[in-house]
């Protein structure tokens, strides 16, 4: 299903509940990178990954999923830890969840792949740490911390516009 | 008192702990835990769910117009439902007894929009994988070998019937993520020609593709009656809104309540009485509430709620295709409440179908293009909203001060009201499944398809990243682990160090 209008090559999606602290880092990093009006880049969000999600994926060249992820839930490279952020390729795979108020974003690559019949743009995701996700909670300082170095970097590699599908380095 | 399996009896076999962990979310915890002894006997099986919390605490103080747009930030599946129960609730608030024709045909029409999207996302992602390719059957797997054949493109269209649905959300509500339309008293927007145009345009399709979801999962179901019909199979109430002549309406109507049996128990009743009507059990190993009825109290007033209840508790559904299905359905139940948990997919589907003609229904009334949106009459203090939901009956109470500030919020969801039954079925599937046999990966699952088929709400919309979804631990009754498995997105097994002190039992 090719979109009807001229697609930005790059997406970043950056999804997450804004009123739950932490888990607004990925609509903020959105925000913060629409408006550097970067060429050839467009900014989504939502509150969470959903299946239709795949379909904003098509004409695509890279995609960028954009979350926060609970500090220090996966083992990461020290480099990461003091960044406060890490990002790795991903690729499609379907959910082991048993429920719908969660999916991943390798199950969005995979839904891509039965729905359109095809692989998927390069995909990377980049996860900023967070502290805290009480409801009703804003940022914590440390994650407007985190956020602040996660844009830095990531504004170099979207500049570069897709010249380079290489991974983060941290 | 507790039921079967709630509580280990005393042994004089030492025992074993299981743990299941499949979401480990920030604050959305889904936990099974199992106790056995020295022959992998089930002694113990209990379901743990963190209810989500914080919401009375955000909403107290805050301008009751607020509300029903802020209610939304609790879920990223079923927003549309929160906000449709707290506009209900604050309509009462502001005295708005009976909306005009076009307000609440612009809300029936959001509302059949989520139910339609909720429920094409739950059987044609989360489930149907489970259901076509079979969960540790291989008699399943032959089975449906024909159907697979018949349904190539079943994840298109899924993708397209969720995506239909969060259309008419998008027009009805202003826009797809936190719509505003619904407000105190009616909405704050018609319908636009165009946009009608082009809902009208796709709605028969759509239609269509509903009508072969309900072929599908009835072929699934029938190929395989014996798994279908005894998995998780238990007895229970069921409750759910019903209209005025007993139709199946999941906007608004009055709470009924059918026995295992089938009989009424309960009808007609006004769901401002809820806290009469219910009460919320306490257990001290949940965190999560255990509603029941009051009158038949906890041990044999609890219930099911959602589409497997909605769809036998009604007397008929007011939509050609869908009331055809909801027959076909009852006679394969012989005349009771069906007790096996995969009939949820089935009645799920049928609920989509109606949703779908619902849809299609609404569209052709030229009432969605009027002018008048709001009403209001004398101002009340307090209000109780109550919606069927994608998942079941979904409960709103406010109160509100003179100062129009909100003084006190309870909500109860969908997966509260469902505490037990899940808690039952998945007790159930531990009895059929994993008493007296190893511990696999595919036992595990079976588990998990049992709280798949509720598909509960896991403390909406908190996901960070960063979190294996399946975490087994197993341990001996005096805590030393035996065995850890992590399973990841790709369903690969890992085997690390367990965590220091294990997981909380």
């Amino acid at each position: 299903m090719p979109p009807a209008v001229q697609t930005a090559p790059t997406l970043v999606f950056g999804w997450g509940n804004p009123s739950r602290g932490d888990d607004a880092l990925g609509p903020l990093f959105c925000e913060r990178i629409e408006a550097l009006r970067l060429p050839g880049v467009e900014c989504l969000t939502d509150f969470q990954l959903q299946v239709e999600h795949a379909l904003d994926l098509a004409g695509r060249r890279r995609v960028l999923f954009v979350d926060a992820a609970l500090a220090g839930a996966q083992p990461q490279e020290p480099a990461a830890l003091a960044a406060g952020f890490h990002a790795h390729t991903i690729t499609p795979a379907r959910d082991a969840s048993f429920t719908t108020h969660t999916m991943s974003p390798q199950s969005v690559l995979q839904v891509y792949r039965q729905v359109l019949g095809s692989d998927p743009p390069p995909a990377w995701l980049l996860a900023i740490h967070g502290i805290g996700f009480e409801l009703g909670d804003g940022l914590s300082a440390a994650a407007a911390a985190n956020l602040d170095r996660a844009l830095a970097w990531a504004e170099h590699w979207l500049r570069e516009n897709g010249a380079t599908n290489a991974p983060f380095q941290v | 008192m507790g039921f079967e399996l709630e509580t280990a009896l005393p042994s004089d076999q030492p025992l074993q702990r299981v743990a299941i962990d499949p979401v480990s979310r920030v604050e959305g915890h889904g936990k099974v835990t199992l106790l056995l002894d020295a022959q992998n006997r089930v002694h113990q099986v209990r379901l743990h769910i963190v209810e989500f919390r914080g919401f009375e605490r955000i909403a107290q103080g805050r301008p009751y117009w607020e509300i029903p747009v802020m209610v939304q930030r609790l879920c990223g599946i079923c927003p549309v439902s929160h906000h449709l129960a707290a506009s209900k609730a604050m309509d009462l608030i502001v005295g708005a007894r009976q909306l005009t024709p076009s307000a609440e045909k612009m809300r029936r029409l959001m509302h059949y929009g989520q139910i339609l999207q909720s429920h094409a996302l739950h059987f044609f992602h989360l489930s149907s994988p489970d259901l076509l390719f079979g969960f540790d059957s291989e008699v399943a797997r032959r089975n449906i070998v024909g159907v697979i054949a018949d349904h190539p493109d079943i994840a298109k269209k899924g993708v397209l019937l969720r995506k239909y649905g969060q259309e008419v959300i998008r027009h009805t509500a202003g826009k797809r993520v936190h719509g505003t339309g619904s407000v105190p008293g009616g909405v704050n927007k018609s319908l636009s020609a165009e946009d009608r145009a082009a809902m009208r345009g796709e709605i028969e399709q759509i239609v269509l593709w509903c009508r072969e979801a309900v072929e599908l999962i009835k072929r699934l179901h029938l190929h395989n009656r014996a798994l279908y019909d005894g998995f998780g199979a238990f007895r229970s109430n069921i409750m759910g809104l019903v209209a005025p002549d007993g139709a199946l309406d999941l906007y608004h109507g009055a709470l009924r309540v059918r026995d295992a049996d089938g009989n009424i128990v309960l009808d007609q009743a006004d769901y401002q009485g809820y806290e009469t009507l219910l009460t919320e059990e306490v257990k001290p190993w949940s965190y999560m509430k255990f509603p029941y009825l009051t009158a038949l109290g906890p041990q044999l007033g609890w219930y099911k709620v959602g589409p497997l209840a909605r769809i036998q508790n009604c007397d008929y559904i007011p939509t050609p295709h869908a009331e055809a299905e909801r027959r076909e359905f009852c006679d394969h139940a012989g005349g009771k409440p069906f007790a096996g948990t995969l009939g949820y997919h089935w009645a799920r589907m049928v609920e989509m179908l109606f949703a779908a003609e619902s849809i299609e229904r609404i569209l052709a009334d030229d009432d969605l293009e009027g002018r008048e949106l709001t009403v209001q009459g004398e101002r009340r203090r307090e209000g109780v909203g109550v919606i069927e939901a994608p998942r079941g009956t979904l409960i709103h109470h406010y109160r509100v001060g003179d100062n129009d500030l909100v003084t006190m919020a309870n909500l109860i969801v969908s997966t509260t009201h469902n505490n037990q039954a899940m808690n039952t079925a998945v007790r159930e599937v531990a009895k059929q499944y994993l008493d007296g046999r190893e511990i696999t990966e595919g036992l595990l699952n079976h588990i998990e398809v049992a709280i798949r088929a509720y598909d509960p709400c896991l403390s909406c919309a908190t996901h960070a990243l960063g979190q294996m979804p399946l975490e087994v631990l197993l341990a001996d009754a005096d805590g030393n682990t035996l065995d850890y498995v992590l399973r990841d997105h790709e369903h690969t097994i890992r085997r690390p160090p367990a965590p220091a002190g294990g997981i909380a039992l």
